[in-house]
């Protein structure tokens, strides 16, 4: 177990590497360090020198990713993309252009991004769990056909008009909770409220067929028509039996997703006014802030990555035929 | 009552309960929805909302208008704006009077005021600063019973338990002193703030250039230390005394008075500087870029850039009072109501940030904000047009006593042509006709109907109305474009522009020689559905001649890079005053600063030698007869050649709740929120009216969803029993 969670530490070293350079690339095809100067000092009165001193202070003044004018090691240290990188494997994330610290934002805005996603997560996972052990339970009957006509209308509704049916009706209409905002503590739980129901009904729909299809599948198996046969009641049959066994793609499903919940969602945190790396990272590509940009796709990553080693361990976990070796 | 029915009360019960928990847990508020959670009713505060969190709040760094709503009211440059006089009056702010400056020859020696520019090699403006002004309270300035600053030499282990400011137990403060100002000048030209201003006061303030040259030595001389600018002295600021600083600018520089209105040349204490730069302070976010120290009436209490921003009452300001000398329309709207009275009126001020526009209106039409702007997809909610096409509120509005504030911006909007040009460009006469027909086709009377619900006014030329230089009706008109019919204004007839195309060698829009339609590019940063319309407005503009448009959308930067090298053809742009002078307008046509060959402001590339000779006439002129008339003669140069489509000067709307008072649009002050007075009692009493819950969709919600359950729930039942 040790061996291979080693291992799959030093597979993370190149994927790192490789998500860096695909990032740095992506970006500066689209920006040049002089585009990044001009748009952070501005529209007006910029002179050909200030843009020169800006790129100078903040190191955007070298080659990007080979420095031909130098020599040894340097050739590909003296540059762009190695000394805004290299510190980052340190998780030193450094400054943003606008000169705030990295490292003290993301742990600011962790806290406002876990609010959301957090109870999102666990409560979307109760009710679409409910929702798709309802339809597996009337199977092949009206309900179960209308339970997926739901289902497929839910999803086919895009994300967005959730987020605005939600504020127009109960924030703007009914007036039952603020439209948006945050605020730390117990009295920011009337903000999380409306963005946690509006982002659990709209998972609903994805989330339950998807989870129903997996019921389907093991309620078909052997062991179920044991179960039957030994006499249990069909709600017995599915809660300890079928929702034990399905769990396993639902677990594995889920544990890749927990790490990354500290990510924030990008639309759900805009539209709420939630100060969380969503908005943040929106921001950043707004600003064409390299720095936040890079910074926040690494971590993106990285917990990616631990995501995965999780579901990893979790599969071992949960089904005691699988063996990490 | 059965099981089902009791279980249905009970959730009914608990998700009302749940909504009101939230709400009672989340503040003094009774209001469920309110988003000031904490927050004392009544408060006498302003409640707004900033959409872009400020980059910067550095003196020094900040200029765009996110930033400088924060830092206007913070900081303290020696002269501000009248807040009710028009045209826009400078008047004294910490200083004693508006600087008059002093004029020497090469030799030094003194010259009239009415000297000649040429014979003026250097002007002096000596500022005397009113005594007895101060600083906010702030640990940096805090001092310990031997006098020695207290938080000027931390260690890490000091520095452990500090996050924000307010956690320095102690704070101090000192009086304004002129070394403040001259520091705060210097910092203009260091290499870490790149500030955005240095290039262009480089050229104009002595010494600036060289200390700039001066400091970066410094700086890679001694990487990683703190370069202490009172080692580095500048010619061009001294000071004289410890209230009395004068600044020596080259030759003469009229519009550099209205510079000394800006936070640019606003006081910075050493010390706040000295503190912040101590190691371990940066990595906090404590930075003298995000916690500004300043005189003014304001100081940043909370600074959450990612939430919200509140500034609360300097304990320490300056008795400034409220202006007393408004006209009769000031009296008549109940701007002189406070006359006399010390300021800032109001407690505090809370920004909240706020992205989207939907949440935005919706909380200024349940009374959480006091003033908003207008977007289009609420205009239509909100304004409506009189029979004579005068803006008004809507029904909807004057219910809720919300007023509308219109004013026509400093600003301009044109398409510009490239100069440079082959086909467009040059100033032959046969492309000044080709111009000029152009500028006929585009109609932007309709336009401003169509895309700005009205919000513009057609342009007659680069100055926009409310600076000098710009004339009112017919005698102001553009008479290449316009014709007078009586007091009215009117475009030329589309006849004139086809005529003025055919004398330009493209009858019908076709090349007199070869036949071949004439096409031309237009470059625009517009995409996506909304300026897909706007786009398309365009080409049927031309096509009205025969003339094809073809549009090459691009990002910003591309955009950029292409204006800058002169790859554009036609392209659209926009200009926001600085100053309220000519001056600022007139100089995006100087020759002199052509984009392509200096990196200027002149995006046209626009150079005739006759222009440019009015302009260096113009700009050193006092307001008066003699500069209109140079002026007047500008405006027929570049309204012949035509450099551009002067497109419209636009119209900004605004709505105010009838609790907020003392609101009178001025675009060049930037410090209006000391003027600012609200009516908290009546404000809560429209906001408990305005935003009572309604209970009655979680009852139907709820029981929709027993609806939903209890078949269901029958059904199991029955199927249990059956399998029994």
């Amino acid at each position: 177990m040790f061996a291979y969670l080693l291992r799959r530490l030093l597979y993370a070293i190149p994927i790192l590497i490789g998500v860096n350079l695909l990032t740095f690339a992506l970006f500066f095809v689209v920006n040049t360090p002089d585009d990044m100067a001009r748009l952070q000092l501005g529209a007006k009165h910029v002179t050909p020198e200030a843009i020169e001193r800006w790129k100078s202070e903040h190191g955007y003044d070298k080659p990007l990713l080979l420095n031909h004018a130098a020599e040894g090691s340097a050739q590909f240290t003296d540059t762009i993309f190695f000394q805004h990188s290299a510190a980052m494997f340190v998780f030193e994330f450094g400054k943003g252009d606008d000169g705030r610290d990295i490292g003290n934002e993301i742990r600011n805005r962790m806290g406002p991004s876990l609010a959301i996603a957090l109870p999102v997560f666990v409560v979307g996972l109760l009710v679409n769990i409910t929702f798709a052990l309802l339809m597996v339970f009337f199977r092949a009957t009206y309900l179960d056909l209308w339970g997926v006509v739901l289902c497929v209308v839910l999803m086919s509704i895009s994300g967005l008009f959730y987020i605005i049916a939600g504020q127009y009706f109960i924030a703007s209409l009914w007036k039952l909770l603020p439209i948006s905002g945050f605020a730390g503590g117990i009295g920011g739980l009337k903000f999380i409220l409306l963005p946690v129901l509006v982002s659990v009904v709209a998972g609903i729909g994805g989330g339950s067929r998807w989870y129903r299809t997996i019921f389907i599948e093991e309620i078909g198996k052997d062991y179920v028509r044991t179960a039957r046969a030994k006499g249990l009641s069909e709600l017995r049959v599915l809660f300890r039996h079928v929702l034990k066994n399905g769990m396993i793609p639902i677990l594995t499903g889920a544990v890749v997703v927990i790490p990354t919940l500290f990510m924030g969602s990008l639309i759900t945190e805009s539209f709420f006014g939630i100060p969380g790396l969503g908005s943040y990272t929106i921001d950043a590509i707004q600003a064409q802030d390299f720095a936040v940009v890079r910074a926040m796709v690494f971590l993106g990553s990285v917990l990616y990555i631990v995501g995965l080693i999780l579901t990893d361990l979790s599969y071992s976990w949960v089904d005691p035929r699988v063996r990490l070796q | 009552m059965t099981r089902m029915g009791i279980s249905l009360l009970g959730t009914i019960l608990f998700t009302t309960g749940l909504f009101t928990t939230a709400s009672q847990l989340s503040g003094c508020s009774d209001n469920w929805n309110s988003p000031y959670p904490g927050t004392a009713k009544q408060a006498n505060a302003v409640y707004s909302a900033f959409s872009e969190r400020p980059k910067h709040l550095d003196p020094a760094r900040s200029y765009s208008e996110n930033e400088v709503e924060f830092t206007g009211q913070i900081y303290e440059p020696p002269l501000q704006y009248h807040f009710l006089k028009r045209p826009y009056t400078l008047i004294p702010l910490t200083a004693e009077a508006v600087p008059k400056p002093r004029f020497y020859d090469a030799a030094g020696k003194p010259l009239p005021d009415d000297a000649p520019s040429a014979a003026i090699a250097e002007s002096v403006y000596e500022i005397r600063l009113r005594p007895g002004i101060r600083y906010q309270p702030h640990p940096a300035l805090a001092r310990n019973a031997a006098g020695r600053y207290r938080y000027h030499a931390l260690d890490a282990a000091a520095l452990a338990d500090k996050a924000t400011l307010a956690d320095f137990a102690h704070t101090g403060s000192r009086e304004l002193t002129a070394a403040d100002y001259v520091y705060q000048i210097k910092r203009l030209a260091h290499p870490g703030l790149s500030s955005p201003i240095f290039g262009l006061m480089s050229e104009h303030i002595v010494g600036l250039r060289e200390l700039g040259a001066t400091l970066e030595q410094a700086a890679k001389a001694r990487p990683g230390s703190i370069l202490n600018l009172n080692d580095f002295p500048l010619a061009g600021a001294e000071v004289v005394d410890r209230t009395t600083y004068r600044i020596r600018i080259k030759g003469k520089y009229p519009q550099f008075i209205y510079w000394l209105a800006m936070p640019f040349f606003a006081p910075v204490p050493w010390e706040a500087e000295a503190f912040f730069a101590q190691p371990g302070m940066a990595d906090r976010n404590l930075t003298l870029d995000w916690q500004p120290v300043g005189t003014g009436p304001f100081y940043l209490a909370e600074n959450d850039p990612n939430r919200r921003m509140v500034l609360k009452k300097n304990p320490n300001f300056h008795g400034e009072t409220y202006p007393a000398d408004g006209d009769a329309a000031d009296r008549q709207a109940g701007l002189l109501a406070d006359a006399g009275k010390p300021l800032p009126l109001v407690d505090e001020a809370i920004f909240s940030l706020e992205k989207e526009t939907i949440p935005y209106w919706s909380k200024f039409m349940q009374g959480y904000y006091d003033s908003a702007g207008i977007s289009s997809d609420s205009f239509d909610q909100a304004v409506r047009f009189s029979a004579r096409g005068e803006p008004q509120p809507t029904d909807s509005m004057r219910d809720k006593d919300i007023r509308l504030i219109t004013t026509v911006a400093a600003s301009i909007w044109y398409v510009g042509f490239n100069m440079l040009d082959p086909v467009v460009g040059g100033l032959g006469e046969d492309r000044q006709k080709l111009r000029q027909a152009l500028s006929i086709a585009f109609d932007y009377d309709e336009f401003i109907s169509i895309f700005l619900n009205g919000r513009g006014i057609p342009a007659q030329g680069p100055i926009p109305p409310g600076l000098f230089g710009y004339v009112e009706g017919v005698a102001g008109l553009n008479p290449y474009v316009y014709q007078a019919r009586g007091k009215q204004i009117v475009r030329r007839p589309l006849a004139d522009a086809k005529r003025l195309l055919a004398e330009a060698g493209y009858p019908n829009g076709r090349q007199a020689k070869t036949g071949e339609p004439l096409v031309l590019y237009f470059d625009t940063m517009a995409s996506g559905p909304d300026a897909k319309s706007r786009l398309d407005w365009m080409k049927k503009q031309l096509d009205k001649l025969g003339v094809q448009l073809v549009v090459r959308g691009t990002d910003y930067n591309r955009f950029q890079d292409k204006i800058r090298k002169g790859n554009a053809q036609l392209f659209e742009w926009g200009w926001n005053a600085d100053y309220p002078d000519p001056e600022n307008f007139f100089f995006l046509l100087y020759g002199p600063h052509k984009k392509v060959a200096t990196g200027g402001e002149n995006a046209a590339n626009y150079d005739n030698p006759e222009f440019n000779r009015l302009f260096e006439q113009m700009k050193d002129m006092d307001n008066g007869p003699a500069r209109q008339k140079v002026i007047d003669a500008m405006l027929e140069i570049v309204r012949r050649d035509a450099p551009w489509i002067y497109a419209y000067y636009p119209k900004s709307f605004g709505l105010r709740h009838g609790w907020v008072h003392n609101v009178k649009p001025n675009l060049m002050a930037n410090n209006t929120l000391k003027y600012r007075r609200v009516d908290p009692e009546l404000r809560e009493r429209q906001r408990e009216a305005w935003n009572q819950p309604v209970l009655w969709p979680i009852v139907l919600m709820l029981g929709g969803l027993f609806a939903l359950i209890a078949p269901a729930a029958i059904a199991w039942r029955r199927r249990e029993e059956g399998q029994a």
